[in-house]
């Protein structure tokens, strides 16, 4: 398998000249040293091994492509959670470099959250990154809007395809339209932290087995002014808001925090690429007012309902929680939480002081309308 | 390489509270002086808990966009950067005069450089004045002119307070305003009383905030009398009981903040050439280069 596309540049081949003069190469299936006093170049790739005297080292496409690539990891992405990203969007470490250098002559495509990251690459080995929404995949690019600068990412977004503002950068609400056609190895870095900030050197921690979690009994520890209130949260109720706050349909992160490291919560954590380390600001904020919900004793009411206000209720608690309100049709009525639906429920059900079926929520406690 | 960090605490609720962070960072990052500029916040993300591992750089400066020294400065943030032996004597301050302080940050195993607040960095005297040049679009702006700075009072911070009476003197002191005052959202003088506060026809009002919210979009507009409802808006100038007033929303959107953010990373150490100079020159009003 070769890819006869692959040239070497005469920069590249004097970098590799140099470099190999300077210490033996040994990347990705390439080991290159260099004899001083033969004054010859041993090079050695899966497939082969030759040796070239100094003023013979001749090139072929396949070793074009192993040098390049070496070249290309080595001077043209800086830093390590850069580099091991690259290498996960051209899936690196499962291919040889000419399977990847195939693959990449069509493009690689990866997903990272709800960003489509799509890889290709030059003649010389450079590589491009194309970045789009991944609900825009199969979308003409000349439809969407082009962006060039990856710090336009964090603007995108910022609001959601409804124009509502995104306090959880890493929430499934991502919205469509634009492009990054043509990204370098450090843009395509930079606009994946901007859309999700610090997911790819928590991934690159977690997948040198370095990963630090803060878990919830940490986090209350360490909280302090008005969120110390996070302390008297039952554990219970942190298993629901786990399981509340950070599904995949809430949070694309991988929850890999507990109450403690040595307690585990039930509530799944999600299938993310990019792992979540602790509890954020979102979940400790919702966390304290549950703290404060919490401190009430629950109570036993009676109330007057038919069996299908009863099941229109928990419809209702559904569309609400699953955020489905939005989609139900204007005059879809057999739909229990249609706005009509409701606010026929509300004619009937619930008094001038808002009690459910004119139960008082404080017996005995005057009432305050 | 050096890296500079600028803290913010951000909203869950306002997507404009973290704007001033992101223009400022970006405007910074124009100059090319930093290798990598970085921005974490206390309610959104990257998180302070992350930030530092998102920088890079050998030299990491972190300056909190912060209005005065306090709480966060003192207390989260150090604690959430994990800087180790933090102690805010380090800082040795009066409450308005932080400067530095070195600290391995144990999330990266690497030294930072904390800096001040960036409200209370003499600096942020000129952004008040170039806040007042911007409202009126007056390069001249001065005589005539009250000039009004408003700051929460000390309800919360009592150093809050007193970051706005150190740029109030400030402005006092260069003589070109008629009258300057400091006026406060929950303590005497109340920015509500603000035409009783002036004798000048024409007051210049600027809050000492960081972003604008609903203290500076709301609150502020409708105790001073500039409209009945926020929400309808208001003229600049208004006219209120005989004044004019020439309201110029939160210090923190002008865009020479950049400026003081550069000059507390330069106070503690930072390489940054004659960014400070194009700074100013890119982002004047008078200029055309900025606010367009």
């Amino acid at each position: 398998m070769s890819t006869p596309e692959s040239t070497l540049t005469e920069t590249q081949l004097a970098a590799f000249k140099k470099a190999v003069a300077d210490g033996p190469i040994d990347h990705d299936g390439l080991a290159a040293e260099y004899d001083a006093d033969t004054k010859t170049y041993r090079i050695e790739t899966p497939n082969h091994q030759t040796n070239f005297s100094a003023d013979e080292l001749t090139v072929d496409a396949e070793l074009a492509a192993y040098i390049t690539n070496w070249y290309f990891y080595t001077y043209e992405v800086s830093t390590a959670v850069n580099k091991a990203f690259c290498r996960w969007l051209e899936l690196a470490d499962d291919h040889s470099v000419p399977e990847c250098y195939d693959a990449l002559e069509s493009g690689i495509d990866r997903e990272w959250g709800q960003l489509r990251v799509t890889t290709t690459i030059s003649a010389d080995g450079t590589r491009h990154y194309e970045l789009r929404h991944v609900d825009d995949s199969d979308v003409d690019a000349t439809t969407l809007t082009t962006h060039t600068n990856p710090f336009d990412a964090r603007e995108i977004g910022t609001l959601d395809e409804t124009d509502r503002y995104r306090p959880l950068r890493t929430a499934p609400s991502l919205k469509t339209g634009w492009i990054f056609p043509d990204l370098s190895a450090a843009e395509v870095y930079e606009a994946v932290e901007a859309f999700y900030p610090a997911t790819v050197v928590n991934w690159h921690r977690e997948q040198r087995g370095e990963l630090d979690v803060d878990h919830w009994r940490d986090e209350q520890d360490r909280q302090s002014g008005i969120y110390n209130l996070i302390t008297v949260l039952p554990d219970e109720a942190v298993d629901w808001a786990a399981a509340a706050c950070c599904d995949d349909s809430q949070c694309l992160k991988r929850r890999e925090w507990q109450l403690s490291a040595d307690e585990p919560l039930d509530a799944d954590g999600g299938d993310g690429v990019f792992p979540c380390r602790g509890p954020c600001s979102m979940v400790v904020a919702a966390g304290r007012e549950w703290a404060k919900l919490e401190r009430q004793d629950t109570q036993t009411y009676e109330f007057e309902l038919t069996p299908s206000e009863k099941e229109q209720l928990e419809a209702i608690i559904d569309a609400v929680a699953d955020g489905e309100v939005d989609e139900i049709r204007e005059a879809d009525v057999s739909e229990p939480a249609n706005r009509w639906r409701v606010r026929y429920l509300r004619e009937k059900r619930v008094d001038d002081a808002g009690n459910l079926s004119g139960t008082s929520t404080h017996p005995g406690e005057q009432d305050d309308t | 390489m050096q890296s500079l960090v600028i803290v913010a605490h951000g909203s869950h609720l306002n997507p404009e509270s973290s704007t001033p962070t992101h223009t400022h960072a970006e405007t910074i990052r124009e100059t090319g002086v930093f290798d990598e500029v970085r921005t974490g916040f206390w309610k959104e993300e990257p998180s302070l808990r992350d930030v530092l591992r998102t920088a890079r750089g050998d030299d990491i400066y972190v300056v909190p966009l912060f209005i005065s020294e306090g709480y966060f400065t003192e207390r989260v943030i150090p604690r959430e950067l994990r800087l180790e032996g933090w102690d805010p004597e380090l800082w040795d301050s009066d409450g308005i005069s932080a400067d530095t302080a070195t600290l391995v940050a144990s999330d990266i195993d690497n030294a930072v450089h904390y800096c001040g607040p960036v409200g209370t960095h003499e600096a942020m005297t000129d952004v008040l004045i170039r806040r007042a040049v911007s409202v009126t679009g007056d390069e001249e702006v001065g005589e005539g002119f009250g000039f009004a700075v408003v700051g929460h009072g000390t309800e919360r911070n009592e150093k809050s307070a007193k970051a706005i009476e150190y740029h109030t003197e400030r402005i006092r002191e260069t003589g070109r305003f008629d009258e300057v005052k400091a006026l406060f959202m929950d303590e005497e003088p109340e920015v509500d009383d603000i035409t009783d506060q002036f004798d000048s026809e024409d007051i210049i009002v600027v809050p000492l905030f960081i972003a604008d919210g609903f203290h500076t979009q709301e609150d502020i507009p409708e105790d001073m009398g500039l409209t009945d409802d926020y929400r309808e808006g208001y003229d600049v100038p208004a006219a209120v009981d005989g004044h004019r007033i020439w309201y110029g929303g939160a210090v923190g959107t002008e865009e020479l903040t950049a400026d003081v953010i550069l000059e507390r990373a330069a106070d503690a150490g930072a390489e940054i050439g004659n960014a400070i100079a194009r700074v100013r020159q890119q982002t004047n009003p008078t200029t055309g280069a900025a606010g367009e």
